[in-house]
């Protein structure tokens, strides 16, 4: 195991990494990268690195799941055996069914169930290598793969951490953050309708500080935003290009 | 069948609660009539029941022998785990533990972990070797909502009713002495849950309620009004301002139980 760090939070103000308490880590977002996939996106988040996929809508399996007036989005949130420091089994943790949920219920708010009646649609998040915050790493990749999918959507789903860390409120936890910090709280937002779709804790917080995180985590969400759209828009600008050049040849 | 049933009910319940009623006739932050049992089950080293209205939950602690975690070694184990037992409600159904369950388990169980209520480092024997490991089992006996409220009400009474063996080490073996000890507790953490239905929020839901609600939020309150967990559940969403105010409702109802029960 890593070393623990004498101090998570330097003289300057400054953290393990050198970021500001308000600074997220740098993200790189990539849309439709599975071409088997009907829509799917590639994010990392710090050293994050996760892939998700959607599938569908397509027919329900089982059958008797199938709704009658709405679709059935299902959501497998797991973690790849050489994602973490130690050998993860890769039989599904109560911490991976736990997060599965949270995050099909983050992205439920956004989907317009009601389109795809007696059908299923399957939202597979694999993280690859894990850092902190992968819950909210997952959110954004998996809300990006379903916009990439075509489903209509009321708004994306963006997602942030914000904690508490020898009491400064920081913005986006890594790992080591996450692990000695004194509270983690992860938000997921609808930024164009103001609407929270995920909200846990752990740890420590009173109420006044945990207003200020929940605040700086939808600072975070608003950052992350713009970075969401610009991937989307970047996979149809190189879409049509490669269909210019299809009728020029 | 649980579907037709809220569809017909739905509108009532969601009129009732925009002019401040409830189904049972409560105001939206009332609690249900609350009663708490300890030590009913004798053979298990500490037990609660809790009734809430006609929600019913027991939860057993056994304390056994064990290993610690390696990243951990002076610490002893605190292990929650869940049943949505077959008889408590008809939306249940035997086998492996479901996400609800897996669910509930670990909400329980964050808001006793990370609030430190149990005093885990006296729960060691030999450190890094043997430790006593604190086995959490809650069953819900009858769902008629707010499985969360009960369940870690009862987790936390029955934890208060816990007692361990005394022991001594003779020779490299561990002795079981005569006697019992209190489990060491430092904290009492108490979890409030606030549904929003419409644009409302109410405290204590309802299984028709639940059934009808856009989304729950949970908050755990230690014994100094510190949050020590959250867990937003449901499809929909709260906006910013509505978990402010779900924290704020959560906080004083948490005090409210705190006085009531004297933890």
């Amino acid at each position: 195991m890593n070393e623990k760090p004498e101090k998570l939070i330097d003289k300057k103000g400054l953290r393990l990494d050198g970021r500001k308490p308000d600074e997220l880590r740098t993200i790189k977002f990539e849309v439709g990268v599975i071409t088997n996939a009907d829509g799917s996106a590639y994010v990392e988040q710090g050293k994050n690195k996760i892939l998700a996929g959607v599938y569908g809508p397509r027919e329900v399996h089982p059958k008797h799941l199938a709704l009658q007036d709405r679709t059935v989005l299902k959501c497998r949130y797991h973690m790849a055996p050489f994602s973490v420091q130690e050998r993860k089994s890769p039989a599904p943790s109560r911490r991976e069914v736990e997060l599965s949920k949270v995050i099909r219920e983050s992205l439920e708010p956004a989907v317009f169930m009601e389109y795809y009646p007696r059908t299923m649609i399957d939202v597979f998040v694999e993280v690859l290598q894990a850092d902190g915050g992968t819950r909210c790493a997952s959110i954004n990749a998996a809300a990006l793969a379903l916009a990439d999918s075509g489903i209509p959507m009321r708004d994306l789903v963006v997602a942030c951490a914000a904690g508490k860390v020898e009491d400064t409120v920081v913005l986006d936890l890594m790992d080591t953050e996450d692990k000695m910090g004194s509270a983690d709280v992860p938000v997921a937002l609808m930024p164009n309708l103001n609407a929270i779709t995920l909200l846990q804790m752990d740890g420590i917080l009173s109420l006044e500080e945990f207003e200020s995180a929940v605040n700086l985590a939808l600072e975070g969400c608003k950052q992350i935003y713009p970075m969401q759209k610009e991937a989307l828009k970047t996979k149809y600008v190189s879409v049509k290009e490669e269909n210019k050049e299809e009728v020029e040849e | 069948m649980a579907t037709v049933i809220t569809r017909v009910k739905q509108k009532q319940i969601a009129q009732l609660i925009a002019n401040e009623k409830r189904l049972d006739g409560r105001d939206l932050l009332d609690y249900r009539e609350m009663k708490i049992e300890q030590g009913i089950i004798e053979r298990a080293e500490g037990s609660a029941r809790v009734v809430l209205g006609k929600t019913e939950v027991v939860v057993g602690v056994k304390i056994e022998m064990g290993e610690p975690f390696a990243d951990t070694p002076n610490e002893g184990v605190l292990t929650v785990n869940a049943e949505l037992v077959p008889l408590a409600s008809p939306d249940f159904e035997p086998g492996p533990p479901d996400e609800n369950s897996i669910e509930l388990a670990r909400i329980v169980d964050r808001g006793i972990r990370e609030s430190k209520t149990i005093d885990v480092d006296k729960l060691v024997i030999e450190p890094g070797k043997k430790v006593f490991v604190v086995f959490v089992d809650v069953y819900v006996l009858n769902h008629d909502g707010n499985l969360i409220d009960a369940s870690a009400l009862a987790a936390m009474a029955a934890l208060i009713n816990t007692k361990m063996a005394n022991y001594e080490i003779k020779e490299g073996e561990v002795k079981i002495k005569p006697g019992y000890e209190p489990l060491p507790l430092r904290k009492h953490p108490i979890t409030v849950t606030c549904a929003k239905i419409g644009d409302r929020l109410v405290v204590d839901p309802l299984r028709e309620e639940e059934q009808v609600m856009d989304a729950r939020i949970s908050f755990a309150f230690d014994d100094d009004d510190n949050i020590c967990a959250i867990q937003k559940g449901g499809s929909g969403y709260f906006e910013p301002k509505q978990v402010f105010e779900a924290a704020k409702i959560a906080k004083e109802k948490a005090n409210q139980l705190r006085k009531k029960l004297n933890w």
